[in-house]
């Protein structure tokens, strides 16, 4: 079932989310993971990127991390699912790849 | 399922041996194996049995040897990547006429072709890296 | 060396000698060809500046590896897939980078280029079509 991809990078720090969203299939998945979470608050100039592709695209993040930000839920992007690190297992077992994009 | 996991950044330095003992934790817990751990890049540092973190910090070299004794998991170091960065089992540092080795209880000193085989053999191959 | 054959992609992100990762990714691939495996390399993003020409690093002391791509044919690692894009957005072509060919022994050791250019969505197909995906 396609490919988990996961993100660890601030998207405010360099270009790795929009790199990772340019080569996703439809179906695939996007898990923001370490700094990566920041990309999935809500107002941010990565917002509409991640909107339009989660037409075609499941986006998740990786709660633990939101939480040591200091991230409140509320702030994260309708469109992106929080998941814990059982969930991140799930993920990558039930797709068919993993892609880590360091 | 079977999971290969690789650690490429240095522990204290960077989350990812952080994040990867968390997710092997995780998948252990739900019955998952996980038939290797690869240390790769700045990941070796994690096996030096050296490194003295303050007492209210996680000791994350004891961490993994607790968990590599409770799973019986294979922990490995790249040999090449080891030599580099003043990584050394018993063996290696009489080979290379060092004074001392410091690697840690449950790791073990191996070439690149673990990494391979571990993405042969397992079903999804995971990086935690930067 | 095992009978299971995978599609192994190495994923290469990152420009050379500022870090270790290019270095350190092509001994994982030179180490890899002995298994016989399904090998692809991926270049995009800054990871094509790892095969530009003319690298030269007398003067900052670091070990110049850029000659390795060019061997990586009698490794019969054959398939190095450069994204177009990536190239363009960095001004350079295909000029710009080495020549890197192979010896076709199923067309009588015709030599042929191991570089082949795609467009990011060919270079999405290409991880798609991966087993096992190494980043560095």
């Amino acid at each position: 079932m396609g490919t988990l991809h996961t993100v660890n990078k601030s998207p405010f720090q360099n270009q790795t989310l929009l790199s990772c969203l340019a080569h996703v299939k439809d179906g695939d998945a996007v898990l923001m993971i370490e700094d990566g979470v920041y990309g999935a608050t809500t107002g941010t100039a990565v917002s509409d990127a991640l909107a339009k592709i989660s037409a075609d695209v499941s986006l998740y993040v990786l709660g633990p991390d939101l939480a040591a930000r200091g991230i409140d839920a509320g702030r994260i992007a309708e469109a992106v699912n929080s998941v814990d690190y059982e969930g991140f297992v799930d993920l990558a077992a039930t797709h068919d790849r993993v892609h880590n994009w360091l | 399922m079977k999971f290969g996991i690789v650690v490429s950044e240095g522990p204290y330095q960077h989350q990812a041996s952080d994040s990867a003992y968390n997710f092997v934790k995780a998948a252990l817990a739900k019955g998952h194996e996980v038939s290797r751990v690869f240390f790769y890049h700045d990941g070796v540092n994690v096996g030096t049995r050296l490194s003295i973190p303050p007492q209210d910090d996680r000791q994350i070299q004891e961490q993994w040897t607790a968990l590599g004794k409770e799973h019986d998991l294979d922990l490995v170091i790249c040999i090449a990547a080891a030599q580099r960065r003043g990584l050394l089992d018993e063996n290696e540092a009489k080979r290379q006429g060092k004074d001392a080795d410091n690697i840690a209880e449950g790791f073990r000193i191996s070439g690149l072709g673990q990494l391979i085989e571990m993405g042969i053999q397992a079903d999804r191959t995971i990086t935690f890296g930067d | 060396m095992s009978e299971t054959i995978k599609k192994f992609l190495y994923v290469n992100r990152k420009a050379p000698y500022g870090t270790i990762y290019a270095q350190e990714s092509l001994e994982v691939v030179l180490i890899g060809a002995a298994f016989d495996q399904d090998v692809s390399l991926a270049f995009l993003d800054d990871g094509v500046f790892q095969l530009t020409k003319g690298q030269n690093t007398k003067e900052i002391g670091l070990k110049n590896f850029s000659a390795t791509y060019r061997a990586l044919g009698d490794y019969e690692v054959t398939k190095l897939y450069v994204e177009k894009e990536s190239l363009e957005e960095r001004g350079l072509t295909l000029d710009d980078l080495q020549n890197i060919e192979y010896e076709d022994e199923d067309d009588d050791y015709a030599e042929k280029p191991s570089i082949r250019l795609v467009t990011r969505a060919e270079m999405a197909d290409v991880m798609a079509d991966q087993d096992v995906v190494l980043s560095f």
